[in-house]
């Protein structure tokens, strides 16, 4: 008896949690993007925008989107915003999102896509494998299917582009950025991101290389997981340790800045003309506005704006027209502080 | 009788409770000051801001441990009272901290410069809002009798989702710099402050203590929730007191955290922090099964962590596998702690003991 | 089976005993609390590793090596406990066969069948499907038996099984016992039942203080004598406790302290009516089951009053948690010590001032000093042999707990005690100054309430008592009527 109460409760327990869980990323997600304000307001006047987006076939352009949860990371949140500002009934689309880190629910959404009846499937899919049967379904039922941000392990003829950052070519910008810099020496610390990551593995890899041309120091080379404290601690234990070291090379915007803080605390000067080169990437705005402080040196972008390149791909295919190339890599810049503009912390800052 | 007596007292010393943690600190201190004596060096300089500060390994173990042993106060009485853990404290304080920056940056969907609202407010806010977060784990423990871990995993799975829904999902920096003092320092102390705000805690759970029967009334139900409740003791509201408890130290944790780098990242700040509080309590030398606890222990058996932590970063153990580290300290910890096995050490030195006599006859 | 023997040197728990079982025959090994026969019988068990001594099975000359329980069980010997140690929610069938199974499937039906056997040979009330926590104490019990009686025990040993079980019940049970005897069993019978040893057992064996005293044949050893050979004196019995007497005659019978009006539980007893005057002594009595702990648990607020009240000095009282009832003066020394009294890991010392510091308040706790003076001074006045007033409350003997948890009460000075079964398995020495210090409280003016399983304890102590017959009061005796055939006679519902 007290055992069955028990259950009940703990089934309660778990639904609620879900609810919490649920409730917490809708409304997330609601008010994020200022420009969904825009989208109810354009709905009312549906009539006039109805009227003026007929312009390609007539009918507005039924997308389904499959993302993983904008609370993922500022990337993710950046992703999701451009996302729904592309797809907008104003723009001629009518998007339906669905957001989960899991693949089963991703692979349930898209069947629920699929039986609503979509024009095209986008897709970011948490895991590559497992997409074959329900992507055949999709192409069965003559969806076509965009792949972006994440490629998966499924045969090339199931989707029809698949838009993807390049990580590797990412490393190699910054890589290539700091030899540029002629430092007479190179004595790194290398904070990577959690390991077996496509980010950490594209990012590390450059870093590898030049290690063993150019004859680069590795001060020390560590995980600190994306996480902020594990880099102030790491790089805490570099300063005590009394180890000399003239640049840190952080996979992301957190570590690196985790690292700034504990430079700060060491008081050893950083930024640009100074003691120790800074590197992050992704971008985030404040990144960017610490280069333009000239408090760091280098920030690389990982470009979460695929919105426009999936528009191109669908009005081309819409009018006709093929794709050239299936694998459509992103453009990415690499900021250096001395060179960066407000203009771009506007406009790339995530 | 000279010889039996210091082996009495030694035998007290081996079965106190501070034994293990302080064994523990030994080993890692001997281990250290063998593989290089420069981990005990610390040196005075200044930092960007020109203010003095003390830096060395040591005093990132201050500084760092602080955080634990803040929780460790908490999670000791949890575990005294409740009999289980408290696995969501990573992310209440991923609460906690988002409660602190929206209080002190204000809308996050417009970019105000400056604080708007005093620390103390921000603070304020966030142990109400942490406090009752402990409650509601406090309630599922106590009143639904779910298993303490099972009924925080609740939190545990939604807490940093809420985090970043405090905050719109955004990111705000908190600006002024005397905010950063808190998990810094304080411009002329060289000590990091977060050791400071533990001395408090520490020292405010001392008086607590002293001055009321919150020990008492907190073993009493952890070992024998049946009598206690005859003896007049609501155990209902005794387990949710030490949850409440914990989420204040969690507001404390939550604001040190906030303050050393100005803002959080609500997916990963504080992870996996409550095992380094459980593993603290369990390095105490406290049964996780609840009863009788021991303050002193836990925190030093945080500081003693912190101590491991540090040591492996030290030598360069990558940080993803520090928690393989942590977990055989945890198994030789449960290991050492087994009745049979005190059986077996006992028995065995009583034989040490009798052939040594022996000899000393012969 | 012809000889176990077996002797310890050296170890405070047990001194050189030797101890003699032969096949069919039972034998009473009894002893004050503490005086090493829980020891014994644990080592003989294979639960305790024996540091030296030889044990012997079935005569033959080589000594056997028992290290487990279950190397004992295949020598052929099985244990009942004291305290159930079965699974309670697991079905009686599985109790009975678990750990016994041969291979990882078992045949659900066939052993449910087996079980249902044995149940219906042993006469014991319960289904094979049935889940043990379902069952009475007693039935529990009496399953723990069938279970060791079906793996072909040679040697039964029984510790402490009637301590929970009602006479009827006791009966039954002995019937079993003399059925084994029969078929060649030996059992061992640890009791602190006088009555029972003489009734059912053959021999003898007496420890003190971890030595052996001596086997007797039964015949030989009058109970005087056994008791004074328990206690290494002689005892000033009962009768010393009956000229006392007097001092709670004169109890004030002109208004009640503590009266119930049509009170009631949800622990399922019928509404009823009580009082109790100052300085009076008076008792609940019943069957097993029958209702006296609830009585009392809802008087003290343990369990949820439904209806009813509680008047103190004339005035009703809200008592809806035990914090009310402390408040108003009421003491409860709960029926099952272990699971409701003692909290087992907290020192001599936290659980002697425990109710005192409830009572006081969350803010107000004792210094160490006042503490200290508290649990010396009644350490002293209980005389509970402790080691010191730091050392845990589960290290000590039964009695002793038992005289740790009434000071406990006694700290917070009430006036009303209720006492339920204060004196169940704890040693007779224990016992009588129990009886004896409830009679000196009472004449100080306390009002006691006092519940025991054995009725000559009830009618030395208390000067009425409130009969219980399934959960209804069904009718008070005071005065002359206090005799045993009358008490027994009310609670069979016989003439009256």
């Amino acid at each position: 008896m007290k055992r069955k109460l028990l259950s009940v409760i703990l089934a309660t327990a778990m639904v609620a949690t879900m609810l919490v869980g649920c409730g917490a990323k809708e409304e997330a997600a609601a008010p994020a993007p200022a420009a969904e304000e825009e989208a109810p307001a354009a709905e009312e006047e549906a009539p006039a925008a109805e009227a003026e987006a007929p312009a390609a076939s007539g009918e507005l352009i039924k997308v389904g989107i499959i993302n993983n949860d904008p609370n993922e990371s500022g990337y993710r949140t950046a992703n999701d915003k451009d996302l729904k500002e592309m797809f907008t009934e104003a723009n001629g689309y009518e998007a339906s999102f669905a957001y989960s880190l899991k693949n089963d629910e991703q692979i349930t959404a898209a069947q629920k896509f699929i039986q609503d009846g979509v024009d095209y499937l986008l897709l970011s899919a948490a895991d590559t494998a497992g997409w074959d049967s329900v992507l055949k379904d999709a192409q069965d039922a003559g969806i076509s299917v965009i792949l972006f941000d994440r490629t998966i392990d499924a045969d090339p003829s199931l989707y029809e582009a698949s838009i993807v950052s390049d990580m590797a070519k990412e490393g190699q910008t910054a890589v290539d950025w700091l030899k540029g810099q002629n430092l007479s020496e190179y004595k790194i610390i290398h904070l990577q991101g959690v390991m077996g990551s496509a980010a950490q593995q594209g990012r590390t890899a450059a870093v590898d290389e030049a290690v063993a041309s150019d004859g680069w120091t590795l001060v020390t080379q560590q995980t600190a997981e994306w996480n902020a404290e594990k880099a102030q601690q790491i790089v805490q234990s570099v300063i005590d340790s009394g180890e000399s070291f003239n640049v840190i090379y952080a996979e992301n915007d957190d570590m690196a800045k985790g690292a700034v803080a504990a430079l700060d605390k060491a008081n050893i000067s950083h930024g640009v003309g100074k003691d120790v080169v800074v590197m992050g990437f992704d971008c985030n705005k404040w990144a960017l506005e610490e280069l333009l402080a000239q408090n760091w040196n280098y920030d690389g972008q990982c470009n979460p704006f695929q919105a426009s390149y999936i528009d191109d791909i669908i009005k081309t295919l819409e009018s006709g027209g093929t794709i050239a190339e299936k694998t459509i890599i992103m453009e990415e810049k690499g900021f250096d502080a001395s060179t960066i503009t407000q203009d771009d912390v506007d406009k790339y800052g995530i | 009788m000279q010889k039996t007596k210091s082996s009495e007292a030694l035998k007290g010393i081996v079965r106190h409770q501070l034994f293990i943690p302080v064994l523990a600190l030994l080993i890692l201190a001997v281990f250290n000051l063998i593989a290089d004596p420069n981990f005990f060096k610390i040196t005075l300089g200044y930092n960007s801001v020109g203010d003095p500060v003390l830096s060395g390994y040591l005093v990132t173990i201050l500084d760092y441990g602080s955080e634990v042993a803040i929780l460790a106060i908490g999670m000791t009485l949890v575990t005294a009272a409740s009999g289980g853990q408290d696995i969501s404290v990573g992310a209440a304080i991923a609460i906690a901290g988002s409660v602190i920056l929206r209080v002190l940056c204000g809308n996050p969907n417009e970019l105000l410069e400056g604080l708007q609202a005093p620390i103390i407010v921000a603070f304020l806010v966030a142990c109400v809002v942490a406090m009752l977060f402990g409650a509601f784990n406090g309630v599922l423990v106590a009143c639904f009798k779910i298993q303490p871990m099972v009924a925080t995993l609740i939190l545990y799975t939604a807490g940093r989702s809420i985090a970043a829904w405090i905050n719109n999902n955004t990111l705000p920096i908190v600006t002024d710099t005397s905010f950063t003092y808190i998990g810094g320092f304080i411009p002329g102390i060289p000590v990091p402050t977060p050791f400071f705000v533990a001395l408090a805690c520490m020292l405010v759970i001392a008086l607590v203590m002293k001055f009321t029967n919150l020990r008492l009334y907190t073993q009493a139900v952890g070992i024998n929730e049946s009598s206690s409740k005859l003896n007049g003791l609501n155990p209902v509201l005794i387990k949710i007191l030490s949850f409440v408890i914990l989420g204040l130290c969690v507001a404390v944790v939550g604001l040190i955290k906030v303050s050393r780098l100005s803002t959080i990242n609500y997916s990963v700040v504080a992870k996996d922090i409550e095992m380094d509080a459980i593993l603290a309590v369990a390095l105490g030398g406290n049964a996780l099964s609840g009863g009788k606890f021991n303050m002193t222990a836990s925190i030093l058996g945080a500081y003693v962590i912190q101590f491991l932590t540090t040591t492996l970063y030290k030598f360069n153990v990558q940080a993803d596998a520090l928690p393989a580290y942590k977990a055989v300290v945890i198994i030789m910890l449960v290991v050492m702690s087994a009745p049979s096995v005190k059986e077996k050490v006992a028995s065995l030195s009583k034989k040490l003991k009798s052939n040594s006599q022996t000899k000393e006859v012969a | 089976m012809k000889n176990i023997h077996k002797s310890f040197p050296g170890v405070r728990a047990l001194q050189a005993v030797d101890f003699t079982l032969c096949e069919g025959e039972i034998h009473a090994l009894m002893g004050e609390n503490g005086a090493g026969k829980s020891t014994l019988i644990k080592v003989l068990t294979g639960v305790y590793e024996k540091d030296e001594g030889q044990i012997f099975v079935e005569g033959k000359d080589k000594a056997v090596a028992i290290r487990s329980p279950q190397e004992a069980q295949k020598l052929g010997i099985s244990t009942v406990y004291q305290e159930i140690t079965l699974c309670p929610n697991l079905s009686v069938a599985e109790n009975m066969y678990i750990g016994r199974t041969d291979g990882l499937c078992e045949n659900w039906k066939k052993m449910n069948a087996d079980a249902d056997k044995i149940l219906q040979s042993l006469d014991i009330p319960a289904k094979a499907t049935q889940q043990l926590a379902s069952c009475s104490i007693a039935v529990q019990q009496m399953v723990a038996i069938a279970r060791a009686v079906d793996m072909d025990c040679k040697v039964l040993i029984l510790d402490e099984p009637t301590s929970s079980l009602d006479d009827q019940e006791v009966e039954k049970l002995f019937g079993l016992m003399r059925d084994l005897k029969a078929r060649g069993v030996g059992i061992i019978f640890v009791t602190h039942f006088l009555d029972q040893v003489y009734e059912v057992c053959d021999k003898i064996t007496v420890l003190r203080d971890g030595k052996l005293v001596g086997e007797y044949e039964i015949k030989d050893l009058p109970r005087v004598q056994l008791v004074s050979k328990m206690l290494g004196k002689d005892l000033d019995d009962m009768s010393d406790i009956k000229s006392d007497q007097a001092a709670y005659d004169k109890a004030d019978a002109s208004t009640a302290v503590f009266e119930t009006e049509g009170l009631a539980s949800d622990a399922g007893i019928k509404p009823f009516d009580f009082y109790i005057h100052k300085g009076e002594v008076n008792g609940f009595t019943g069957l097993l089951g029958s209702g006296r702990s609830e009585c009392v648990r809802a008087i003290f607020g343990a369990d949820r009053v439904i209806s009813g009240s509680v008047k103190k000095n004339g005035k009703v009282v809200k008592i809806s948690k035990p914090l009310d009832a402390m408040k108003n003066g009421i003491a409860y020394l709960p029926e099952d010590r272990k699971v409701d009294g003692i909290v087992g890991d907290l020192s001599v010392r936290d659980n002697i001032i425990l109710a005192l510091q409830v009572l006081e308040g969350f803010f107000k706790p004792f210094s160490k000093a006042e503490a200290n003076k508290f649990a010396d001074e009644y350490i002293k006045l209980l005389g509970i042999k402790t080691a010191s007033a730091d050392t845990p409350i589960k290290s000590l003997s039964g009695g002793n707990q038992q005289k740790v948890i009434l000071a406990r009460w006694l700290l917070t000075h009430p006036e009303y005690l209720i006492l339920d079964e204060p004196t169940r398995g704890i040693d007779v020495g224990t016992k009588v100054e129990i009886q004896k210090l409830v009679l000196k409280l009472a004449s100080e003016g306390m009002s006691v309430t006092f519940i025991s399983s054995e009725l000559d304890e009830m009618l030395r102590t208390c000067s009425r008592l409130v009969v219980m017959r399934d959960r209804k009061v069904v009718g008070e005796l005071s005065g002359d009527d206090l005799t045993q055939s009358k008490v027994m006679n009310t609670i069979a519902g016989g003439d009256k």
